[in-house]
This record gives C-alpha cells, structure tokens and sequence, in this order.
C-alpha cells in the first residue's frame, strides 16, 4: 500500500500545499514542542570497529565481471484445483500408465503422493508430477488414512557406496540387494487398509480402480468430462 | 411431400447456431423475409434469422407479440416442455446431454452395464435356441 499522502497533487510535481503549510501540517510544531524546542535527535549509534581491509595480494590482469544479483525465489508448485484430497487420477505416463490411482498429499518438492492402493491396481506409494496425470471428479473418502510420514526422504534413493575398481573387479559386477525394506511394506499395508474399506463402500469403484483408462474409438480428449 | 412445420406466430423452434444454441424459442412475430422476432420465457425478445432456427411440431395460440406474462401462460397451457421432453427429438437430445456429461466413473458403470445386459441377452437367446432345436 502507498504511503498516506498528507500532500494531494494538483498536477504531477505540484502539490496543494505549501512548504510552510505542510510544516503545519505533519505536526513538526507539536513535536518540537513536546520535545522542549527541538526536534527529537538521537544519536547515531556506536558502531563496532571494522578491522582494517588488508589491501589483496592479487590483482588480476582484466577486470572480472560480477556476475548479475539474482534474488529470485523459487515458488511452491501450484496444485490443479481439480486435485484434492482423495481425488481418482489417471497415470499418463511411465510403467503405470492408465492406471486409476487415489492421490494423498502434495509433498513439499511439489510431486503428488499416490497410492494403487497396491492390492487392488500394483500400484504402491509413489510419487508423480502433475503434469503428467488427468485429475477424475471422482473422490474416495481418505479421512481415515493417516499420510504424515511421508516426505520427499522417505522415497529418495539411498546412498551408494562409492568403490574404486580394481582391474579384475571390472568383470564383476557386485549384486546389488534391491529388496524392498520390510517396513515400507508395512506403511503399504497400513496406508492401504482404510483407504480399501471407504471403496469397498462404493458400488463398482474397487473394479473401476483396477480397470486401466485406454482411448476408444469415437472418444474425444477435449471433448470428455473426467 | 407437403410442408408440415410453417413459420407462423406461436410456432415453437430450437436454435441451431450461435449464443442461444439448443433454447426452445417461440416465434413471435415475422419482420421480414428472413428474420422472426423470437422469445421464451427466461430470455430478453430478440430478433433471429430464420437459418438459426429449426421448427418443431409444436404450436401454441398467441396473439402477434403476447407480453412476457401472456407467453408463459399460454405454453403453460399447451405443456411446451412436457410435449417437447416426450417427442423423440427432445428425447435425443437430452441422451445426447447426459453421454456427454459422463464423469470417467460413470462411462466405466456403463460400460459394466452393457456387458452385463449383453450377456443376459445371449442367454436368452440361447434358451429359445435350445427350445426351438
């Protein structure tokens, strides 16, 4: 918001009052007075000694350029209207595409976590970008599910040792254990539990989530309501 | 061969181009060779061009230019929407409208439905088969 304006412009650059009526007007006559005659004046605060710069040792040949002062901060990703809580999307890409997924949550990266739920469509907890996934207007009632514990950590890849190669080493390769920990596992499984029971309550939607989206003949894109 | 739907004052018709697309009008008056004055009740009296409108079987008795009042009343009276809604034109057209209103849901449901009265048809059909054979 601007300033409040004691000063009202007749024309750009000439104000309605005078110096002398603007002195009477901000009130510097009743400061003084308060402040026996003089206008409050405090003074400028010690400041803490600076160390003396040392001049550089290293001049270098052509002047270097600074590079530009950037103070852009990044946004929070904007979520679609059309996807809240509970809301049926429709994977478009990657090993699950057309798969009918329930959303949770929008994480802090900006990725929505999403789940199958696994039983139903092999889908586990996973994350996927918006951009890629048509939001339904079917919702499921997630109030029973609790996603709090997940996070951009939770799903980021662990850290691989990094070895130096000897010369037989490059012929083999060492097996890397990829099992799924048990505990992620058990998170599916709870996650899952009271989500599959508010389907299960509605006619036809455990099918429909295990059925995969697919373009027929005679469908338009921009011409269907999801 | 004969034409059977007249432009006339009272004939009701759809209009097939522009804002007003797919409103049932009632014409009200004729300004020339090829505009109508037009009207219905939730909309201001306009003047369309006879190539925007598609006559209907429907009539109702108006006077030339009836007032807002006086042209509720009379298709009240004749039952336009219920006339409209029971003729196989309108019935299409109200199909048409709710295809395409399908949620991703309830196109799934329908296509569950279909297989389903499919299959109860097969298997009527090949009851008769056996009771013919």
């Amino acid at each position: 918001m601007a300033p409040k304006t004691r000063n009202p412009d007749l024309i750009r650059g000439i104000g309605k009052y005078s110096r002398s009526k603007m002195y009477h007007k901000r009130g510097l006559w009743a400061i003084k007075e308060k402040h026996g005659g003089k206008f409050p004046h405090h003074d400028p605060k010690p400041k803490p000694d600076v160390a003396a710069e040392k001049p550089p040792k290293f001049y270098p040949a052509d002047d270097v350029k600074k590079p530009l002062v950037n103070k852009r901060k990044p946004k929070p990703t904007k979520l679609r209207s059309s996807i809240t809580p509970g809301t049926v999307l429709i994977i478009l890409t990657g090993r699950f595409k057309g798969k009918r997924v329930v959303f949770l949550k929008q994480l802090l990266s900006g990725l929505l976590l999403i789940t199958g739920p696994f039983k139903i469509n092999g889908v586990p907890l996973r994350r996927v970008n918006q951009s890629y996934v048509i939001a339904t207007s079917t919702k499921v009632d997630i109030s029973g599910v609790s996603v709090d514990k997940f996070d951009d950590k939770y799903f980021a890849k662990k850290a691989e040792k990094k070895k130096k190669k000897g010369e037989g080493e490059f012929f083999e390769s060492e097996k890397v254990e990829n099992i799924l920990p048990q505990e992620k596992k058990d998170d599916q499984k709870s996650v899952d539990a009271a989500l599959i029971k508010s389907i299960e309550g509605v006619c036809d939607l455990k099918t429909y989530l295990g059925a995969r989206f697919s373009l027929k003949s005679g469908m338009k894109p921009h011409e269907l309501v999801f | 061969m004969p034409f059977k739907r007249y432009v006339e004052i009272g004939r009701v018709a759809l209009v097939n181009y522009g804002k007003e697309y797919g409103r049932l009008v009632v014409i009200v008056d004729v300004i020339d060779q090829n505009r109508a004055l037009v009207d219905a009740p939730d909309m201001v009296r306009t003047q369309m061009n006879f190539k925007r409108l598609s006559l209907t079987d429907i009539k109702i008795d108006i006077k030339r230019i009836p007032k807002k009042k006086a042209l509720i009343q009379a298709m009240q009276e004749a039952d336009v929407q219920g006339k409209w809604e029971k003729s196989s034109w309108g019935r299409k057209l109200i199909v048409q409208k709710k295809r395409a209103s399908l949620n991703d849901f309830d196109r799934f449901k329908l296509m569950l439905a279909k297989i389903k009265r499919g299959g109860l048809i097969r298997q009527e059909l090949a009851k008769l088969k056996e009771s013919a054979a």
